[in-house]
């Protein structure tokens, strides 16, 4: 059997299927496409750093390529850590402010109103555009005033009381822009018999800083959350459990790929929200009471590009199943453009909505009432280009439940 | 998770096992590690088209027969030429099913126009398709051909040369869109399913039969490269009408734009029908109870387990990972069930390229109703279908697809009577 390379390099025998899964490649020629930029860019940077081109940076990091090659190389990864080691271009100011979404949520999330006025209004949008390169059409996510760990702190002793226990990764998005997502799941824990806690002091995953450029960074919050994250696991034998799939992804996977971070003791324990929860409900320990009178609600499942690489989609899909009162529509599992930070950068937006353009007239055709996402991007990103509200599966479980 | 079945592999073999059990009410799951061979289809699928002895096969209903007497290890021995004969006809419908519309059938081969211009015998082709009903000729006497400027993948010179000398007058001509300007800007991407995903619009087909009506002169039919769309796959369709004369479309070299359309048509069939695909992921461990597999593990589901009645192994062959080899032997990876090989290394290839090989027809032992066995014993649930096989040469002999599709139906059958 072949020996193992680097990121599966050498298992590349050049069958151009991750071409055309590329959702990049397929709207924005200036990509050179995941088989150029991937395992055949780097047989030539192998041999000299020169080769190196900054047209990588179109990746979009969905790993699509990955899911789709029949020889099992890491393509994705590969042009990530080609990027990491060989761009030459330095992080800016957009850059900053686009990574370090938990210095900057922690700055919005007191003037969250003020905040919200002032980012929504058109000469901002505009001066955004022409002084940082943050795309004007881009609606930008709204910061909760209040955070949710703050919320949090005072629950302490009420979560205590229940007898199994588990970490809740809640990420940046919850703890500054959507708490109500993090008192749902806690709501949704509760009632299955599971008391949350928090990691003590948890930092962003890093997938921003990653896909801006600050690496240094980056490892250093990663080496930070897998302590945390071996604290819960390792000494007090609690999952750690996150309601969003990029962080999960990130937390499991593009620590030890990208950031050399070696979470091998921990990564099983690490888990996303909907499949703890399938979990505990297939061993039969607990079971889900819902609500009699519930409104219908036809729903609209969008597998997001991470949660596409995880496997994953199966169980919020079999969670939305179980509500009496949805409608299920599955749509085809697809890029929605957004990519995290990709999306909301001037040159990206056009590629970001062309990538976006067939999806979006699906959900229009689907005639759901709501889409469901796993992703908080692509939540932004639905909401901004459909008619259509984006709820994640753990707020609509919260909901239907008794 | 627990389902009816679960079949390893989301290939032509295990999308069409799994749409005969789902279609009869099973509850199954396929898992697919990587996208399959179907990416490099013809745009035909073979039934059977030469013996082992080398004679060529005209009817396959009648050349099966002589074929079970030359090999009594093939799959279609197994099958015995009866029931060969209600399986092709079953796999016609299953593709129907899911919207892939072909022309023939396994009475008699016609024959496809191979990307270089051979004319190469075939049991069903899919619509739009250049086919002849004769294997020197095709029925025009004059043709125009058109390729995208700068498409490389298609060779116009060489279909030509071929056509002419069929006795088939052929001009060569390109045509340019403003998109395929963008698309060029990228030469290296400049490939089939980029470029065939313009023509998912009717304004490109509108453009692009300007163009040909304008060129074509007087002739029977316009051939073009198989880049007329990528969701929808009646480009065919689309610029004929436009064009009021005969078009017809000719494969490319990979990746396969037919191949990627039935792909995606037999997926999304498949989960209409309540079926579970998962995609990138890989089977990396199993429990048994005795002669039963009870469980696989993936590497995405980690200790989340697949429990099933039975299991279909539709892995493929050294290419997709079913099989593979070192030094010294061939196994089958996922179980370590028995395989068929030939011990003396040196058997394994011919020397000349253009021969059989003798790996090609190295492949998984199964019983008569395709149930695979380890160190001899049958494994009661666990069944084997298509290229991870042994017993045949799927490209020498022309049978690679329809032992896919006759060996996933025979074993859904098998599967569905044992309730």
């Amino acid at each position: 059997m072949a020996q193992q390379s680097e990121f599966n390099f050498e298992q590349c025998i050049k069958c151009t299927v991750c071409t055309v899964y590329c959702p990049v490649a397929a709207v924005n020629p200036l990509f050179a496409g995941p088989k150029q930029a991937g395992p055949d860019g780097e047989r030539l940077r192998l041999k000299h750093p020169g080769f190196y081109d900054e047209s990588l940076k179109w990746c979009l990091n969905c790993k699509r390529c990955e899911v789709a090659c029949p020889s099992n190389v890491r393509i994705g990864d590969i042009i990530q850590a080609a990027r990491i080691k060989h761009s030459k271009k330095r992080p800016g100011l957009r850059e900053f402010m686009l990574a370090n979404t938990d210095l900057v949520g922690s700055l919005a999330s007191p003037f969250a109103p003020m905040v919200n006025f002032a980012v929504g209004l058109k000469p901002t949008k505009m001066v955004m555009d022409k002084m940082v390169g943050i795309d004007h059409r881009r609606t930008f996510p709204k910061y909760a005033f209040g955070t949710f760990e703050c919320w949090m702190k005072r629950q302490r002793r009420k979560q205590a009381k229940f007898a199994r226990q588990v970490s809740f990764f809640h990420g940046c998005y919850v703890n500054y822009n959507n708490p109500q997502l993090g008192k749902d799941f806690v709501k949704v824990m509760n009632a299955l018999g599971v008391g949350v806690q928090m990691l003590k002091g948890e930092k962003c995953c890093g997938v921003p800083l990653i896909s801006n450029g600050l690496i240094d960074k980056a490892r250093r919050q990663g080496e930070h959350n897998t302590a945390l994250i071996r604290e819960s696991v390792v000494e007090k034998r609690l999952p750690v459990v996150a309601t969003s799939s990029t962080c999960t992804f990130t937390l499991r996977d593009e620590y030890p790929h990208l950031l050399d971070i070696d979470n091998s003791d921990v990564r099983d324990g690490v888990e996303m929200a909907t499949r703890y929860i399938y979990r505990l409900i297939e061993s039969g320990v607990v079971q889900l009471r819902f609500k009699k009178d519930a409104r219908r609600l036809r729903v609209a499942y969008h597998t997001a590009c991470h949660v596409e690489k995880l496997g994953w989609s199966y169980y919020s899909l079999a969670l939305l199943r179980m509500i009496p009162s949805v409608e299920l529509v599955e749509l085809d599992s697809q890029c929605c453009g957004i990519a995290g930070t990709y999306g909301f950068k001037r040159e990206n937006y056009p590629t970001s909505q062309s990538i976006g353009e067939s999806l979006f007239a699906k959900i229009e055709a689907s005639g759901c009432d709501v889409v469901s996402t796993d992703c908080e991007t692509c939540k932004w990103q639905i909401e901004m280009s459909t008619t259509k509200k984006a709820i994640h599966p753990i707020s609509i479980l919260a909901e239907a439940l008794e | 998770m627990k389902f009816d079945t679960v079949i390893i592999g989301g290939g032509l073999a295990g999308l069409v096992c799994g749409i005969s059990l789902a279609k009869r009410g099973q509850r199954c799951a396929i898992i697919s590690s990587g996208q399959s061979a179907l990416h490099f289809s013809s745009g035909s699928l073979d039934l059977l088209s030469q013996l082992p002895d080398g004679s060529a096969v005209e009817c396959p209903a009648k050349g099966v027969e002589e074929l079970v007497r030359q090999s009594k290890e093939h799959p279609y021995a197994k099958l015995g030429v009866e029931r060969f004969v209600e399986l092709a006809e079953q796999s016609k419908e299953v593709l129907q099913w899911a919207g892939v519309d072909t022309v023939g059938d396994s009475e008699r081969n016609h024959y496809r126009l191979s990307p270089v211009g051979v004319l190469k015998p075939t049991w069903l082709t899919f619509r739009g398709y250049v086919n002849s009903e004769k294997a020197t000729a095709l029925k025009w006497k004059r043709v125009a051909l058109f390729n995208a400027e700068g498409f490389l993948d298609f060779y116009p010179q060489f279909l030509r040369d071929e056509l002419r000398a069929m006795g088939t007058i052929c001009e060569v001509h390109t045509f340019n869109l403003p998109e395929l300007e963008q698309i060029r800007q990228n030469p290296t991407e400049m490939r089939s399913a980029n470029v065939a995903r313009l023509f998912d619009s009717d304004g490109a087909i509108d453009a692009l039969a300007e163009i040909i009506r304008s060129q074509k002169g007087d002739v029977e039919a316009v051939l073009l490269p198989a880049v007329l769309g990528v969701d929808c796959n009646d480009g065919v369709k689309r610029l004929e009408e436009r064009l009021g004369c005969e078009v017809a479309v000719v494969a490319t070299l990979p990746p396969s734009v037919p191949g990627l359309q039935v792909q995606t048509l037999l997926r999304r069939y498949f989960q209409e029908l309540g079926g579970v695909y998962l995609p990138g992921d890989t089977v990396v461990g199993y429990k048994a109870e005795g002669d039963r597999i009870e469980t696989v593990y993936t590497s995405n589901h980690g200790d989340i387990g697949f429990r099933a009645d039975n299991f279909v192994l539709a892995t493929g062959s050294f290419f997709s990972g079913g099989l593979e080899a070192d030094n010294e032997k061939v196994v089958e990876p996922l179980f370590g069930v028995d395989v068929v090989y030939t011990e003396n290394r040196q058997a394994w290839y011919d020397r000349d390229l253009f021969q059989a090989q003798g790996y090609e027809s190295f492949g998984v032992r199964c019983d008569e109703n395709f149930n695979a066995q380890r160190a001899g014993r049958t494994v009661e649930n666990l069944y084997a279908i298509g290229a991870c096989l042994a017993g045949f040469n799927g490209i020498k002999d022309g049978c690679g697809a329809g032992v896919s599709m006759l060996t996933a139906l025979h074993v859904s059958d098998v599967i569905i009577k044992k309730k």
